[in-house]
C-alpha cells in the first residue's frame, strides 16, 4: 500500500497500466477462460466424498420387492388417467388410503400471464394428491418428500406406480423417524409450486389454491421421480434448480453411492461418467458435462420439480429414468431399492443437510469443483473491466488536468435514464401490451409477447440517435470516455453480483460481454465493433447458448430450428418469471440490457 | 431424534421391599386396570393404569416402612413436602383428528409440581384441568434453585429433562404451581417391572412397535373421608399405547391380546385388590352390532365418556372362572362386517399448527383450530409458550374465522426476556360453528450467541405445542334423543348435564431453524478480518490523513555525500 501513498511509484504504476493495458486485458481474459477450461483437470477437480456422518455408510439392507405391484399400480393409473383425461384423483386417494397413508388433496388454479404454447396451457386448474406416512412414536416435526410431477401428457405413470409401491413397502416398516410425504402433482411444476406455497403458507407467484389439511413439519429433503417405462437403462440425475440454486452436494453423493451399491448406471446431464481422469479423454468428456451444467444452471429455470423445493431450503434432486437402446436394463425393483436406500439414509439425518458444499460445479458424478476453485475464472474476466476502467479514469484524469470542468454540462449521464427506461419497457410492455398487440396484428398472445420483446429490444438500438441531440458537443472525447467508464463499472458490478449467486450465468455473460465492452469506442472500424457488440448482446448470447447446448447434447440444430427454439425460450423465460419467480428475465431486461445499451451509445457517440 | 431416544418402561418399582406381615390390615392397596379402545381410524389404544393408594401421612409421620408404595417417590414427597406431582413422558403425537379426543392428555413431558393445598375431595376431576383446581395461598417452592426439580426427577426417573429458562406458570392456572408445561425433547432410560397380572402384557419389543406411547406418573393426596381429616397418598402410573392396525394386523382391523402384545393374561396380580380389563365395544352405527368380542363378557358397563355413550365389556381377572377355563385369557375382537374404507368421524375440536414462510429471517406461527360441530360455537382457551429466540410481533397477531376477523374475548401476553423467560400468550377465542379459525403471529428469528447453540444447531429448535382447553359440546347432546324410548320426565330436564365435556389438546411441536453460523468459520473469519483490517485500514488511514509534497529528487547518493564531506572540510559550499 506504500505503492499508493508514494506519488512517484503511483505514477509509475499508472504508466504501466496505461502502457500495458491492452496486453494485460488480453492476458487476463485468456487467463480467465483457461482457468475455466482447467477446472476439469484433476488438481482442480476433486473426488466427491460424503461429509454427513449420519449418512456415512450404505449399510442399509434394501428389502423393496414390489416390482410387480409397482407395475400393476402404474397400469391402473395409466388406465384411469386415460379414461378421465386428467389426474385420477379419486383413484389415487383410494389407493393411497388402501396402502395405509393419511390422504389429502389440494386444488389449485392459475391463470398464466399469456398462453404457454410449449405446454399448451393457459387457464390451469388441477388437484394435487398427497399421502402422509406418519412415523410411529414421532411428533411430525420433520418429514421427507417423494414427489412425482404428472404433466398433461400420459408420461410418468411408472413413477406413480413406483411411488405407490414404495409407499406400501415403507408403511410396513417401523424404523421411520421422519414422516414421509408421497406427493403426486398435476400440471407438473405448477402443481408442485402450488403445493409448496400452500405448505409454507406463502403466496409468491399469485397462485390460487386451497389450504392444506395435513402437514408434516419441516421438510428435510425431497426426491422427485420421473419414470416413463417399466425398465430403464440408466438413471439421470438433475440438480440445477430455480435461479441456479443447487442442493447440498451430500444429497447427490447419497444418490451416487446407492447407484454404485445397486450397480445402477447413473448419468449426469445425460452423459456417462468418464472412468479415467488421468489421460486427456476423461477431462475432455468432463468438460462437456461441465459446459452442459453451466448452460443449464445459467438458464435459471428449474430442471425438474426438485428445483422449486430449493427456495424453501429443502435439499432436493430429480431422478429421471432413461430408456435407451442399451442392452442391459434395470427394472423398477432396482430403482425402488436405490430410492429405499436413499430414504432410509435421509431418515437417519439428525440435522438438515449442511455439511457439504452448496456451491459447486460438476464435471462428473464423482467429481466436483468447489467454489474456491472456480471463482478465479470469473475474477480474471472481471479484471479486464477493472483494468479498462482504470485506464479510462487515468486518461480522463490526465485530460482533465488542463481544462476546467464545463459547468453543468450534460455529459455522460444523458444516455443512462433512456436506456434504463428501455429496460423497464422491455420488462413491462410485452405482457401488459399483449392484448393491444393481438387486436392490431394478426398474432396470438404468446407470439405477441415474443415479438414485442424483440421489437423493443431492437428499438433500443436506435437510442443513440435520439440522445445525441441533447448531448453537448463540448469535449466530445471526455463524454464517451466518462460514459464508458460508468458503463464498465456498472457492468462489472452486475456481473460480480450475478457470479456470486449464480456462477454459471455470471461466467457465461462475462465471457461474451467483457471483450466487446472493453473494445467499444467511437473510433476505428465502427461497423465491425457494432457487429461484435450485437453478437455479444444478451439475446445473442441466449441464441448462441441454445446452439452450444444442442451441440453438446449431440443433437445439433439447424438455423431455422434454432430460431424457433430461441422464440420458445424467450416465451418460456417470461413465463417462468411469472409462474415460478425465475429471475433471469428481469435480470437481463432491467440490468444487463440497459448496461449493454450504454456500450452501444458509446459506440455511436458523436 | 425421536427414534434414537432410548426409552423403556416406567411402570416401576411395583415390587416394594414389602414384608408380608398381614397381622394388621394393609394400609395400602393396588388396583390395576387395562382399557382397550378401538379408535375411529381402526387403530387400537390400550391404556394401563396402576393405582396405589397408601393411607399414610407421609409428610407428618416419619415413615420408613414401605410396602407397595415406592420408596424413592415416598422420600421425594416427604423431603420436599411435595403436594402433587404429575410427570408424563410421551413419544409420538396423539392424532386427534383420526383417533378422537385423547384419554390422557399429555404432551411430550409435563411436570407439575404443586404446592397448593390438598385436593378438596376424592372425586375431583382431572388435576390438570384448569377449572377444577382450587387456588389457594401461594408458597415458594422449597428448593429455591429451579434446577433442583429437574435434577431430582432426572435421577429418579432416569430421564433427561432439560428446561431452558425459568419455569413459568400461565395466568389461568392457580398460583403456587410451578410447571414446565412441555419439554419438547426428553430422553428416558430403563425401568423395572413386575411380571404378574396385567403387567405381563408389557413386553418391551411390542410396546415399541406402536405408533403412540405415553407413560405418566401422577402423585396426589386424596381425602380419606368426607370431612377430609386425614389424607392418603395416591400414586397412579399409566401407560397408554396405540397399536397401528396396519402394521400389527396386516391391514385387518381385528385384534386380539396376543396379536397386540404377543402375550396373553394368565393370572391376576397377587398384590392387586382389583385387576380388570375393559374393552370398548361401543358400536359406531346404531342399526346393528358390528363388533364381536371373544370370550363373551360376563358383565358390561355403560357410561358417557368424552361426550359419547360407551359400552365396555368387563373381564375381571380375580374372577377365578375367567382364567380357569382355558388357563389363559386371550381377548379377541372381530368386526362382523369389516368397516368401510371411509374417512373416520372427525371430532368436534382438533387443531393443527405449523410454521409458515421461508428464509431465515422471519416467519409466522399459524394455528388452525377446527370446530366441526354443525351448529354450536364454543370458546377455546389457547395457551402458547414460545421461546424467546423467536421474537414475536404481537401487533401481527391475527385471528380469522370464516374470512372475518375474530376478536378474542380475553388476551394475556407476557413478553419474553432474553435468555430468561419465554413468551406467554394466552387467549380465549370463540370458535364459530363449522369453521376453521386461523391464529397467526409473525416472528423474527434471533441470532443466538455462538455458545448458546445446541450441539446440533442445524437440526433446528423446538417450539413447544400450543395447549387448547375447551368445553366441547358432547356427541350425546348433538344426537337426536330417542324420545319414544326414553321416560317422559326427560322432557322436564331438556338440558342434560353431559352436554359439554372438557378437553385439553396439544398441537404438534414445531421445529424452527434459526440462522446458524458455520462453526468452523469463526477462526477463518477472525484471521481474514484481522488481516484485511491490518492491511487496508493502516494504509487507507495513511492516505487520507497525510498531505503529499513532491520532493525534489535527490541526485547522487553516497558519492555526493562523500563529495560534500570533502567540500565541507575544504570550506567550500556543498553541492
Amino acid at each position: 500500500m506504500g505503492l499508493l501513498s508514494d506519488p512517484v511509484r503511483r505514477r509509475a504504476l499508472a504508466r504501466l497500466v496505461l502502457r500495458l493495458n491492452a496486453p494485460l486485458c488480453v492476458l487476463s481474459y485468456v487467463a480467465g477462460i483457461a482457468w475455466f477450461l482447467a477446472l476439469v483437470f484433476p488438481p482442480l477437480t476433486q473426488r466427491t466424498y460424503m461429509s454427513e456422518n449420519a449418512m456415512g455408510s450404505t449399510m442399509v439392507e434394501e428389502q423393496f420387492a414390489g416390482g410387480d405391484r409397482a407395475r400393476a399400480f402404474a397400469r391402473d393409473f395409466a388406465a384411469h388417467r386415460k379414461k378421465s383425461g386428467a389426474l385420477p384423483v379419486a383413484w389415487l386417494e383410494r389407493t393411497m388410503r388402501s396402502v395405509g397413508l393419511e390422504v389429502y388433496t389440494q386444488s389449485f388454479s392459475r391463470k398464466l400471464p399469456f398462453p404457454d404454447e410449449t405446454h399448451e396451457r393457459y387457464m390451469v386448474s388441477g388437484t394435487n394428491v398427497y399421502g402422509i406416512l406418519r412415523a410411529p412414536r414421532a411428533a411430525s416435526t420433520e418429514s421427507l418428500v417423494l414427489t412425482v410431477p404428472c404433466g398433461s401428457d400420459s408420461t410418468n405413470s411408472q413413477a406413480v406406480g413406483l411411488l405407490l409401491a414404495l409407499a406400501a413397502h415403507f408403511r410396513g416398516q417401523i424404523y421411520w423417524a421422519k414422516d414421509i410425504v408421497f406427493l403426486v402433482t398435476e400440471h407438473d411444476l405448477l402443481g408442485t409450486e402450488a403445493w409448496l406455497e400452500a405448505y409454507h403458507d406463502v403466496n409468491v407467484t399469485g397462485m390460487q389454491s386451497s389450504p392444506l389439511q395435513g402437514r408434516a413439519g419441516a421438510i428435510q429433503a425431497a426426491v422427485a421421480l420421473e419414470l416413463s417405462s417399466d425398465v430403464v437403462t440408466s438413471l439421470d440425475v438433475a440438480v440445477e434448480g430455480l435461479n441456479g440454486q443447487l442442493p447440498n452436494l451430500d444429497l447427490l453423493n447419497l444418490f451416487q453411492t446407492f447407484c454404485q451399491k445397486g450397480g445402477l448406471l447413473c448419468t449426469l446431464q445425460g452423459k456417462l461418467q468418464p472412468e479415467d481422469w488421468t489421460s486427456l479423454d476423461g477431462p475432455l468428456q468432463g468438460l462437456q458435462t461441465l459446459l452442459l451444467m453451466v448452460l443449464r444452471q445459467a438458464s435459471g429455470r428449474p430442471h425438474g420439480s426438485h428445483g422449486l423445493f430449493l427456495r424453501y431450503r429443502v435439499e432436493a434432486l430429480t431422478l429421471r429414468g432413461i430408456n435407451s437402446f442399451r442392452q442391459y436394463k434395470y427394472d423398477l425393483v432396482a430403482v425402488g431399492k436405490a430410492l429405499e436406500g436413499m430414504f432410509r439414509k435421509l431418515n437417519h439425518l439428525l440435522e438438515r443437510l449442511h455439511q457439504s458444499f452448496f456451491l459447486y460445479l460438476l464435471p462428473g458424478l464423482s467429481r466436483f469443483v468447489s467454489i474456491g476453485l472456480y471463482m478465479p475464472a470469473v475474477g480474471f474476466l472481471l479484471l479486464v473491466l477493472g483494468l479498462k476502467a482504470l485506464e479510462l479514469w487515468m486518461q480522463l484524469h490526465e485530460a482533465g488536468m488542463g481544462l476546467e470542468e464545463p459547468g453543468g454540462a450534460p455529459g455522460p449521464s444523458v444516455p443512462l435514464p433512456p436506456s434504463q427506461a428501455m429496460g423497464l419497457a422491455l420488462y413491462v410492455l410485452p405482457v401488459l401490451g399483449q392484448h393491444v398487440a393481438t387486436q392490431h396484428f394478426p398474432v396470438a398472445e404468446a407470439e405477441a409477447v415474443v415479438l414485442t420483446l424483440l421489437a423493443i429490444y431492437a428499438a433500443g438500438l436506435a437510442l443513440p440517435h435520439n440522445t445525441h441531440r441533447v448531448v453537448s458537443t463540448q469535449a466530445p472525447d471526455r463524454g464517451w470516455m466518462a460514459l464508458k467508464l460508468v458503463a464498465l463499472i456498472y457492468l462489472a458490478l452486475q456481473l460480480g453480483c450475478i457470479a456470486l449467486t449464480n456462477f454459471s450465468l455470471g461466467f457465461l455473460l462475462a465471457t461474451t460481454m467483457v471483450p466487446t465492452a472493453a473494445l467499444a469506442k467511437p473510433h476505428g472500424p465502427r461497423t465491425l465493433y457494432a457487429a461484435l457488440l450485437v453478437l455479444t448482446s444478451p439475446a445473442a448470447t441466449l441464441l448462441g447458448s441454445l446452439f452450444l447446448w444442442r451441440e453438446l447434447q449431440e443433437a445439433p440444430l439447424s438455423l431455422a430450428e434454432g430460431w424457433q427454439l430461441f422464440l420458445a425460450a424467450l416465451a418460456q423465460g417470461v413465463l417462468e418469471h411469472h409462474t415460478y419467480g425465475a429471475l433471469l428475465f428481469p435480470l437481463l431486461s432491467l440490468g444487463l440490457y440497459p448496461c449493454w445499451l450504454l456500450f452501444w451509445n458509446v459506440l455511436f457517440w458523436k | 431424534m425421536a427414534a434414537a431416544m432410548p426409552l423403556a418402561l416406567l411402570v416401576l418399582l411395583l415390587l416394594g421391599p414389602g414384608g408380608w406381615c398381614l397381622a394388621e390390615p394393609p394400609r395400602d392397596s393396588l388396583r390395576e386396570e387395562l382399557v382397550i379402545t378401538p379408535l375411529p381410524s381402526g387403530d387400537v389404544a390400550a391404556t394401563f393404569q396402576f393405582r396405589t393408594r397408601w393411607d399414610s401421612e407421609l409428610q407428618r409421620e416419619g415413615v420408613s416402612h414401605y410396602r407397595l408404595f415406592p420408596k424413592a417417590l415416598g422420600q421425594l414427597i416427604s423431603k420436599y413436602s411435595l403436594r402433587e406431582l404429575h410427570l408424563s413422558f410421551t413419544q409420538g403425537f396423539w392424532r386427534t383428528r383420526y383417533w378422537g379426543p385423547p384419554f390422557l392428555q399429555a404432551p411430550s413431558v409435563w411436570i407439575n409440581l404443586g404446592r397448593s393445598s390438598v385436593m378438596s375431595s376424592q372425586g375431583s376431576s382431572a388435576p390438570l384441568s384448569t377449572s377444577s383446581t382450587p387456588p389457594t395461598q401461594s408458597l415458594p417452592l422449597p428448593p429455591s434453585n429451579p434446577w433442583v426439580w429437574p435434577m431430582t426427577l432426572t435421577t429418579t426417573f432416569c430421564a433427561m429433562l432439560c428446561c431452558r429458562g425459568r419455569w413459568s406458570a400461565p395466568k389461568t392456572s392457580p398460583p403456587g404451581r410451578s410447571s414446565c408445561p412441555v419439554v419438547p425433547r426428553a430422553s428416558l432410560i430403563s425401568f423395572h417391572l413386575l411380571q404378574a397380572g396385567l403387567s405381563v402384557l408389557l413386553k418391551a419389543d411390542r410396546l415399541f412397535h406402536t405408533s403412540y406411547h405415553s407413560q405418566a406418573v401422577h402423585i396426589r393426596p386424596v381425602c380419606r373421608n368426607a370431612r377430609c381429616t386425614s389424607i392418603s397418598w395416591e400414586l397412579r402410573q399409566t401407560l397408554s399405547v396405540v397399536f397401528d392396525a396396519f402394521i400389527t394386523g396386516q391391514g385387518k382391523k381385528d385384534w386380539s391380546l396376543f396379536r397386540m402384545f404377543s402375550r396373553t393374561l394368565t393370572e391376576p396380580c397377587p398384590l392387586a385388590s382389583e385387576s380388570r380389563v375393559y374393552v370398548d365395544i361401543t358400536t359406531y352405527n346404531q342399526d346393528n352390532e358390528t363388533l364381536e368380542v371373544h370370550p363373551p363378557p360376563t358383565t358390561t358397563y355403560q357410561d358417557v365418556i368424552l361426550g359419547t355413550r360407551k359400552t365396555y365389556a368387563i373381564y375381571d381377572l380375580l374372577d377365578t372362572a375367567m382364567i380357569n377355563n382355558s388357563r389363559n385369557l386371550n381377548i379377541q375382537l372381530k368386526w362382523k362386517r369389516p368397516p368401510e374404507n371411509e374417512a373416520p368421524p372427525v371430532p368436534f375440536l382438533h387443531a393443527q399448527r405449523y410454521v409458515s414462510g421461508y428464509g431465515l429471517q422471519k416467519g409466522e406461527l399459524s394455528t388452525l383450530l377446527y370446530n366441526t360441530h354443525p351448529y354450536r360455537a364454543f370458546p377455546v382457551l389457547l395457551l402458547d409458550t414460545v421461546p424467546w429466540y423467536l421474537r414475536l410481533y404481537v401487533h401481527t397477531l391475527t385471528i380469522t374465522s370464516k374470512g372475518k376477523e375474530n376478536k378474542p374475548s380475553y388476551i394475556h401476553y407476557q413478553p419474553a426476556q432474553d435468555r430468561l423467560q419465554p413468551h406467554l400468550l394466552e387467549m380465549l377465542i370463540q370458535l364459530p360453528a363449522n369453521s376453521v379459525t386461523k391464529v397467526s403471529i409473525q416472528f423474527e428469528r434471533a441470532l443466538l450467541k455462538w455458545t448458546e447453540y445446541t450441539p446440533d444447531p442445524n437440526h433446528g429448535f423446538y417450539v413447544s405445542p400450543s395447549v387448547l382447553s375447551a368445553l366441547v359440546p358432547s356427541m350425546v347432546a348433538a344426537k337426536p334423543v330417542d324420545w319414544e324410548e326414553s321416560p317422559l320426565f326427560n322432557s322436564l330436564f331438556p338440558v342434560s348435564d353431559g352436554s359439554n365435556y372438557f378437553v385439553r389438546l396439544y398441537t404438534e411441536p414445531l421445529l424452527v431453524n434459526l440462522p446458524t453460523p458455520d462453526f468452523s468459520m469463526p477462526y477463518n473469519v477472525i484471521c481474514l478480518t484481522c488481516t484485511v483490517v491490518a492491511v487496508c485500514y493502516g494504509s487507507f488511514y495513511n492516505l487520507l490523513t497525510r498531505t503529499f509534497h513532491i520532493e525534489e529528487p535527490r541526485t547522487g547518493g553516497l558519492a555526493k555525500r562523500l563529495a560534500n564531506l570533502i567540500r565541507r572540510a575544504r570550506g567550500v559550499p556543498p553541492l
